[in-house]
């Protein structure tokens, strides 16, 4: 036989292995998609029951497998009674939803995402059930929010969907991350994040000072989950979702996780005041609210989403009560509420089907119609009205046994029953009208003439139906036994005695049930009178506050106030807040030390630095006017920088900065073809608020630099810190990385995981910029011959013996000649900087960058359409090899058993050269400088294009994007 | 020598942090690159300075601070520089996109005031 081990890895990894084959089926293969997920849910019930013999020992069965050993974390696969059972209601209604599917979805909605969906989400609730972690349990948690919201919206092109989806994934993912953070401080408490460590700590738990905190939090998610107030809103708003969703999520298994959580852990949290008030009182007001605002709805769906509400605040009531026998209770309501409730939700899709209305008001007689869909959910409906023979009576009698017995004497206590009654009366309105309302009274016109669906669809009902029938009449035969399971591993040796029977006698519980039905049948009665539409009740029903949307209508007035759309406030806060937070560090110490031993300065570094300084002040003043000045004396700056770099014995800085600034000088002024006209009016009369607004701007401009200027004075004159790190790169810079350019060796084998990601990060960019580029529009004022080339054409069409393009062509003959002469003196330079990076200035970085000018220099000197008919550049092919490249040496080290990247040196014996040292460092630098050429060409050769783009014939953009493709 | 690099970093931030807070996008391409080359020179002068030290190793010379310069300030300034190339072209593509939508080249895509 299998061992435990693997039915339970089967039972966990079969639901994600067939959404995984879910999701590759043909978009209309409706019947491959249910079968595979049928088969899925009853291979995964097959291994769950072959468990039953540990089961029926009350066992707990565990795997374990190493997750996180150093923190102290392995996944842990746990089934005991409860989470056997709820294993089983989660993959029985499955079973059941799927089939049920294949018959719902139409023809045109794409299946294999919903089966693919609907699948894991089945794995992610056996997840929560089989979870032996807290951990864990919080990750399949979060897990099901995430397929939920897929699920909801799986309609997308329906706004109430995407909305409703929106929302859930709001509330009960946000309640998911409290749920982690409860659990984090509950394992804290336990010292172990296992749940039989947890589990058997709970006298330690619940007189911890982090108690009420670990509770409160965990509160929040279950709470969350099942819907309860306040948190209640998401769960009618997620019926947007297809019927089977809210079928097998809104009845059976999303919701049911809160309450799930709940009686998994009241044996350690539960027994103190604070549990009884937020528990019993989240209960209490869920389950009146729901019951009494299920009454109004005139959606079908919406009847049964409040009522699912009620209902779930009844198991959450019980747990509250903190008693075993409420738990006992507790537990046999939620298997019940599922059977009745998946096939009502059934029951409903089938009438939305057959007649194309979920609309109350104009449902009417539809009995005639569809006679045994109509028994079904009549069935159904009254075992959720609680009406004897039926399972929703026997845990609605247990429940009412339990009002009644006494617990604390308070207040609420003493109204327990009464209330009880009452939302019981409301339960029997709704199911009333739910019955009468739908398949009673006179033929209404519908979109549809309804008939019988296909009996496969109608099964699923059939089952759970006969299951409602099985468990109301013969309890102690059908449930009794998988009830004491479940009971037997959450109560442990306090497990009371309880007795099943259908007939207790004429007892309190009986009686409340009796005034319930008949106050039930009264509401009803009174309610039909009593206008529905307009009544004030009916205002009051409606105008229930939604949480979410006074969130939003007052996240968008604080963003009104307080936000800007104007990017230059934005910008002014910004500089500002970096300025407050640079300083606020400096106060209460001495920006200067004692004592300073300054360098002596050398008039040549001044002189270049007052040029510098001169260059950046007049790029400030000059950017706005002319574009093409701030430029060159930007470029003068950047040049002042590089020579620092030189001087302050930094060469690899230096080169790279020098490459950089021709790249980028390259690059704007391919980019000021397309900006607007703007001729310089002179100093303008400029009004106060304008000028007061400069004056703002340079002051802030003026502290910033004064500021950081201080503070880098400040640095560099102290001592450096001994115990630094840089030490370390030098020390082991030749010893371990073989190379004596230190800076390299960091680049490139210390910190290779690093450069990774900025290579990475230029790859993203590049591939951005040419996305964006291939829909560029320019403005149209921009789209003009430019004034040079109409002079050229002019001289051209003026002179008689001159063909017209033959000064365009002729125009800066002798440097492009000289261009041209140059393309294999820079590779060749660039395969030198290349091969010498490891011991001098060099490296992948520049040598990528001098093969980009060399290839640009081309494109400038003899245009890029001549350029493209020599040569042929694939940008996007040099940045994939690099990238082959560089992982591949990456793990090389993994596949001889190094962590990834870690270098290695060895010995090539080449012929005629002799033997070489090489380090597999080369390859990851060659790596690096593919990626750095392809990326460069890539932009600067999509910006080019768009200047040859517009004159070109309309078949041309292709080719286009093949050359640079 | 600290003083005038010190200087120097200053007024850059100083052209750049201007030129950041004005209406034109071209204004803030240039400040947002003048802004780059004194935040790279900050960072390299963490590292303080010293001339004709370069931390390329010889053999003979103990591998340590006082023989060469600071190697880590400078190999992150490196990776900065071809990420400020990065940062400039993936802007003025979006300005020049921004341009052609809007039909204007300010920051906000309208004129100020409307």
């Amino acid at each position: 036989m299998f061992s435990s081990d693997t039915l339970l890895l089967a039972t966990i990894a079969l639901p994600f292995v067939g959404s995984l084959v879910a999701s590759l089926l043909p978009t209309n293969a409706r019947n491959a998609e249910a079968w595979l997920a049928c088969g899925t849910a009853l291979c995964v019930l097959v291994s769950l029951s072959l468990l039953y013999p540990a089961m029926a020992d009350e066992q707990i069965v565990r795997s374990e497998f190493e997750w996180i050993p150093s923190a102290g974390l392995s996944f842990v696969l746990r089934v005991d009674g409860f989470a056997w059972i709820f294993a089983l209601l989660i993959t029985g209604v499955g079973f059941l939803v799927f089939l049920y599917a294949r018959y719902y979805m139409s023809p045109e909605d794409p299946v294999p995402r919903f089966f693919a969906f609907l699948l894991a989400f089945m794995g992610s609730m056996l997840g929560i059930a089989l979870s032996g972690n807290l951990i864990q349990l919080v990750f399949f948690w979060e897990l099901t929010s995430f397929f939920s919201f897929l699920l909801i919206g799986y309609w997308h092109h329906d706004a109430s969907a995407r909305a409703g989806a929106r929302i859930a994934l709001t509330v009960t993912a946000s309640g998911g991350l409290c749920l982690f953070a409860g659990v984090i401080v509950l394992g804290h408490i336990a010292g172990s994040y296992d749940l039989d460590r947890v589990l058997a700590a709970g006298d330690v738990i619940r007189g911890h000072a982090l108690y009420l905190p670990a509770l409160v939090l965990i509160l929040i998610g279950a709470l969350t989950k099942s819907a309860q107030f306040p948190f209640h809103f998401w769960l009618p708003r997620a019926m947007a979702a297809p019927t089977p969703v809210s079928a097998y999520l809104h009845s059976a298994t999303m919701v049911k996780a809160g309450v799930f959580l709940l009686a998994r852990l009241w044996p350690v949290l539960g027994g103190t005041d604070y549990w009884l008030y937020i528990v019993g009182s989240a209960g209490l007001v869920t389950f009146v609210m729901g019951a009494f605002l299920a009454m109004f709805q005139n959606d079908l769906k919406s009847v049964l989403a409040y009522s699912t509400l009620s209902h779930l605040g009844l198991i959450t009531l019980l747990l509250g009560l903190d008693s075993p026998l409420a738990t006992v209770a507790a537990i046999f309501h939620m298997l019940n509420h599922a059977t009745f409730k998946a096939s009502l939700f059934m029951g409903v899709g089938i009438i939305d089907h057959e007649t194309g209305t979920r609309d109350i008001r104009r449902l009417s007689g539809l009995y005639r119609f569809l006679p045994v869909t109509a028994t079904l959910a009549m069935v159904a409906a009254a075992a959720m009205a609680g009406v004897p023979l039926l399972n929703g009576f026997l845990s609605k009698e247990m429940f009412f046994a339990e009002t009644i017995a006494t617990h604390n004497g308070s207040l609420l206590d003493d109204a327990l029953p009464y209330v009880a009654t009452l939302a019981a009366m409301f339960s029997v309105a709704y199911s009333l009208r739910f019955i009468r309302d739908v398949f009673f009274g006179p033929p209404a016109t519908l979109p549809r003439t309804p008939k019988e669906p296909p009996h496969w669809m109608r099964f699923p009902i059939e089952l759970l139906v006969v299951v409602c029938l099985v468990v109301g009449i013969v309890p102690n035969l059908t449930i009794g036994p998988f009830l004491n399971i479940a009971v037997a591993s959450v109560l442990g040796p306090n497990a009371p005695v309880f007795d099943l029977a259908v007939w207790h006698g004429f007892t309190l519980p009986f009686l409340m049930s009796i005034i319930a039905l008949a106050g039930g049948v009264a509401t009803y009665a009174v309610l039909r009178v009593y206008n529905l539409d307009t009544g004030p009740l009916f205002v009051l029903a409606k105008s229930r506050l939604s949480v979410g949307d006074t969130v939003s209508a007052w996240a968008r007035r604080i963003l009104g106030l307080l936000g800007t759309q104007r990017l230059q406030t934005q910008l002014r806060i910004l500089v500002c807040v970096a300025l407050v937070a640079g300083f606020l560090p400096l106060v209460g110490h001495k920006l200067l030390p004692e004592t300073m031993e300054l360098t002596p300065i050398d008039p040549a570094f001044a002189l270049v630095w007052i040029i510098g300084i001169v260059c950046a002040l007049a790029t400030a003043q000059q950017a706005k006017f002319h574009r093409l000045a701030a430029l060159i004396l930007m470029g003068g700056a950047g040049l002042a920088t590089c020579i620092t770099f030189i001087y302050l014995s930094a060469p690899d800085l230096a080169l790279t900065q020098l490459l950089v600034e021709v790249v980028t000088m390259v690059l704007i002024l391919l980019g000021l073809r397309w900006l607007p006209k703007r001729l310089d009016e002179g100093l303008r009369q400029a009004d106060s608020s304008t000028l007061m607004r400069r004056y703002v701007d340079l002051s802030i401009a003026l502290a910033a630099g004064a500021g950081l200027a201080a503070v880098s004075f400040a640095v560099l004159t102290r001592q450096v810190l001994p115990d630094g790190i840089a030490d370390h790169f030098l020390e082991r810079s030749y010893t371990e990385g073989g190379g004596r350019n230190v800076v390299n060796v960091i680049l490139v084998d210390f910190r290779g995981f690093d450069t990774l990601g900025e290579v990475s990060v230029l790859c993203i960019v590049a591939l951005s910029v040419f996305a964006l580029l291939r829909r560029f529009r320019p403005a149209p004022e921009s789209l003009s011959v430019p004034e040079r080339k109409r002079v050229q054409e002019a001289f051209d069409v003026d002179h008689p013996d001159r063909q017209p393009g033959e000064t365009f062509a002729d125009y800066l003959l002798v440097p492009s000649v000289i261009m041209r002469l140059l393309f294999p003196v820079i590779g060749t330079f660039a395969i030198y900087l290349f091969l010498r990076g490891h011991d001098f200035p060099g490296g992948g970085f520049v040598a990528g960058l001098s093969m980009a000018i060399a290839i640009i220099l081309q494109y400038m000197a003899m245009g890029t359409v001549w350029v493209e008919h020599r040569i042929r550049v694939y940008p996007l092919r040099w940045m994939a090899l690099g990238f082959a490249f560089a992982f591949a040496t990456g793990i090389a080290a993994w596949l001889v058993g190094y962590p990834f990247l870690t270098s290695h040196m060895f010995i090539a014996h080449l012929p005629i050269i002799g033997d070489v040292h090489i380090s597999s460092t080369l390859f990851f630098d060659f790596g690096v400088l593919a990626i750095v050429l392809g990326a460069t060409v890539l932009i600067l050769i999509a910006l080019a294009h768009q200047t040859i783009r517009t004159h070109r014939k309309p078949s041309m953009p292709s080719a286009v994007a093949d050359g640079v493709g | 020598m600290e003083i005038i690099l010190a200087l120097s970093i200053g007024a850059l931030t100083s052209s750049g942090i201007w030129l950041l807070l004005r209406s034109r996008t071209y204004q803030v391409l240039i400040g947002l690159s003048l802004l780059s080359y004194a935040v790279n020179l900050f960072i390299f002068s963490m590292g303080r300075v010293q001339s004709a030290a370069p931390p390329l190793l010889k053999p003979g010379v103990p591998a340590d601070l006082a023989h060469y310069a600071d190697p880590v300030p400078q190999a992150l300034v490196l990776t900065a520089i071809v990420i400020t190339f990065a940062m400039t072209a993936l802007f003025l593509v979006v300005l020049l996109a921004a341009r052609g939508l809007t039909r204007t080249d300010h920051v906000d895509g309208r004129r100020s005031g409307t």
